[in-house]
């Protein structure tokens, strides 16, 4: 304890965010041995794959200070991506967790290297421009993969854009069928597996955002100019929170189709990346521990509120307004500050 | 400390306005779900009978929510006339999914939490095949209105449909073509990223290869290029395209035929079962739609007993005209109570021995409803049996056509 208070602010919020973390998900998992509501028990795996979308998300929006509104494209890259690997496994890895990690590798992989490609030209924009040229990506991605048939037989992968055209064996299976996106998925995603992405994530952006790269990345963000004419490669850089980024929400993608016993690229469309983005700015920006809680909270509010079921999403849509006022107003911080008086002191100025 | 008192004040406010909504929702809901079956649980009781939690979940809210609450207000006349009847009783619950798999398979676990015994699935395809998953898993018998991808019920034992699947309506329309002879030049429009447009085309090209029926164009639309079909009319229009197949939902039909009129092109119309309700859009000029030939299970206009009593209790309650949709889930209703109460279950049996007992009686039964009489279901797949109406619109009606 006495370790603890020695530590350097940063440091110390760190280890309570990985602590609250490994925390949640003791609970949890002992709670869902013990009579856990199914509807919350649904849930888990999808909170996990929304809180690490939100963190990565928060990487490019907070610490990088660009606004991505594509990011459900990389989610969706690495779902489509991680569930064809774990398909094309089925029969050569038998353990499902094994697979699970294949999948979720896989899914980085190519997030990742799709978000490079797109960072070339997409980095070199600023601010608005930025903005819009990710949405464009999002719905690229989503028309690409609604019109996308992959097939898996003895010969291996065949390939076809627009029509099935790949003619498949005896025996073969079409893994991505165009619009129907994949059906008939093994549900392999667990939530140990999910809980265990998510430190991992934090791990490495705690890491990042640490080290010399991070304070490299956060000069740019707070001026570009001044950054610049210190040495500071714009690109390097901006690549490398990008990419990280990417690569993050891809492994989330594959967690969260695992998930389910279907998904189509509808899903990942730019409604989604909107509601990651509401999570990254309510929990706040480059705070990872506000992204974790608000992705948490706000996938679990709407169903919540089924009791109440028209007024649901009115519901929804009013606290949503009510808690980013909140948060926004210095007296309701105040006041928090007059409850928890422990780290009222301690606080710095915001 | 004053402004605290008054940030204090405007949060209790605020909290207080929430929980007034709050308490508006709930009340709302037990009108539309509850109240018939607070009633049909009174009765039940008094008289006996015992009563089954059905549940289901469809799109209430979004873009397909027309299907969900067309689901949901015919199951909920069905429940409500099935409990002024002898035998089981059901208290429905229906929950919206928003057309969305994750979205639909909570609202699943919170049906399941509620003690589901009996399942009407889920009104679109996807999140059936999603909910249906978790009530294979579940052992919840499930038989869904109109989720008609065949991978809905593929796998699943206790998952049966009471509607057409995809791949049957694409065959079945093009042998109606060529049996009526309506064209042997034809034009295909359909809807590329949509899984129900995608199932009909793939085996209506194959179907229309077969019959020996030509087809001259075939183009496509998704969703956000959705309203303006100017270049594939004149695609059809251009190549002497004398009749056009539009695998779709009504929406964008009702745009096509507006602007084929525009643009001087009055070919031959023939849709599948997602046209029907174009003649109650509101603001569509019915009139164009005329002559339009459509397969569908149902036929609003029919002169049957119980067909003329749905309908008029539908439009007295809910103020349109039923689809096929509401048609599909009447008749499910019906379809599991005829079921239950030949087999004699009873509610205090576990999930997975009613399921048995179901299976039992779907395999072996014959069900007479709105969506077509001596329907049978195959235990293998899941799909029923039985046969289309071809209608064709007249003087904004439904027609038979052959």
């Amino acid at each position: 304890m006495e370790k603890l208070k020695n530590m350097n602010k940063t440091t110390r919020r760190n280890f309570l965010t990985y602590a609250f973390v490994i925390a949640a998900y003791i609970i949890l998992q002992l709670w869902a041995g013990a009579g856990m509501k199914s509807s919350l028990r649904g849930m888990l795996v999808s909170i996990c794959a929304y809180v690490v979308m939100a963190v990565s998300l928060n990487l490019t929006v907070g610490v990088l200070g660009e606004l991505s509104l594509g990011h459900a494209g990389f989610m969706s890259v690495g779902a489509f991506t991680g569930v064809t690997a774990a398909v094309a496994l089925q029969n050569a890895v038998a353990s499902a967790p094994l697979r699970l990690a294949i999948a979720m590798v896989v899914g980085a992989i190519f997030a990742a290297i799709i978000g490079f490609l797109i960072g070339i030209p997409v980095l070199r924009l600023n601010g608005d421009y930025l903005a819009i040229v990710t949405l464009a990506f999002g719905e690229i991605i989503k028309t690409i993969f609604n019109n996308l048939y992959v097939g898996l037989d003895a010969k291996g992968f065949h390939i076809s854009l627009l029509e099935d055209r790949t003619q498949l064996l005896e025996g073969g299976k079409l893994i991505i069928a165009g619009p129907m996106g994949i059906g008939g998925i093994q549900k392999i995603a667990s939530f140990t597996g999910g809980a265990i992405l998510v430190l991992l994530c934090l791990v490495v952006i705690f890491n990042l955002v640490n080290s010399r790269a991070g304070r490299a990345i956060m000069a740019l963000r707070d001026n570009r100019i001044a950054a610049e004419s210190v040495g500071i490669s714009v690109t390097k850089y901006k690549m490398m929170a990008f990419v990280t980024s990417a690569a993050m929400a891809g492994a989330a993608g594959a967690l969260f189709a695992l998930n389910y016993s279907t998904i189509v690229a509808n899903k990942f469309d730019f409604n989604t990346s909107i509601l990651v983005l509401v999570f990254v700015v309510l929990g706040g920006l480059g705070n990872m521990f506000g992204s974790i809680v608000a992705a948490a909270a706000l996938t679990i509010l709407p169903e919540a509120l089924r009791g109440s079921d028209k007024y649901r999403m009115l519901i929804y849509a009013v606290v949503l307004i009510l808690v980013m006022l909140g948060t926004n107003s210095p007296r309701v911080r105040g006041f928090l500050e007059k409850l928890l008086p422990r780290r009222g002191g301690k606080k710095e100025g915001v | 400390m004053k402004r605290m008192k008054k940030t204090l004040a405007l949060l209790l406010a605020a909290v207080l306005c929430l929980g007034a909504l709050a308490a508006c929702g709930d009340s709302g809901s037990s009108g539309a779900t509850a109240n018939t079956t607070s009633g049909g649980t009174d009765t039940g009781s008094a008289g006996g009978n015992p009563v089954f939690k059905l549940g289901g979940t469809g799109p209430l809210t979004g873009g397909a929510a027309i299907y969900g609450n067309a689901v949901y207000n015919a199951a909920q006349i069905a429940v409500e006339e099935i409990n002024a009847l002898d035998g089981v009783h059901f208290e429905l619950k229906f929950e919206d999914d928003q057309h969305d798999a994750e979205k639909a398979v909570n609202a699943y676990n919170a049906l399941k939490d509620w003690g589901m015994q009996v399942s009407i699935s889920s009104v679109t395809s996807k999140p059936a095949e999603a909910t249906s998953v978790e009530a294979y898993n579940d052992r919840v018998f499930s038989i869904t209105p109109s989720a008609s991808s065949t991978a809905t019920t593929e796998g699943k034992d206790n998952v049966f449909q009471m509607c057409f699947i995809d791949p049957a309506q694409g065959t079945m329309a093009a042998q109606t073509i060529a049996r009526l002879n309506l064209s042997n030049k034809v034009a295909v429009i359909w809807k590329n990223d949509d899984v129900y447009s995608a199932g009909i085309h793939e085996t209506f090209l194959t179907e229309a290869a077969a019959q020996g029926i030509e087809v001259v164009s075939d183009t496509t639309f998704a969703d956000g290029s959705d309203t303006d079909f100017s270049v594939q009319i004149a695609d059809a229009q251009a190549k002497g395209a004398e009749l056009v197949f539009l695998p779709m939902y009504y929406q964008p039909a009702s745009l096509i035929f507006a602007q084929a009129r525009a643009a001087g092109y009055a070919p031959v119309w023939f849709g599948v079962d997602g046209m029907d309700g174009i003649l109650t859009l509101e603001g569509f000029d019915t009139s164009l739609a005329e002559n339009v030939y459509l397969l569908t299970p149902f036929n609003a206009w029919g002169t049957d007993a119980r067909n003329v009593s749905f309908v008029e209790k539908y439009q007295q309650r809910f103020g349109d005209v039923p689809n096929q949709f509401a048609a599909d889930s009447y008749d499910c209703v019906y379809a599991l109570k005829q079921a239950l109460d030949a087999a004699g279950c009873t509610p205090d049996m576990s999930n997975a021995d009613i399921c048995s007992a179901m299976l039992a009686q779907f395999t072996s039964m014959t069900f007479d409803g709105l969506t077509g009489t001596g329907a049978t279901w195959d235990g293998a797949t899941g799909r029923v049996s039985k046969n289309p109406l071809v209608v064709v619109i007249r003087d904004g009606i439904y027609v038979a056509a052959d």
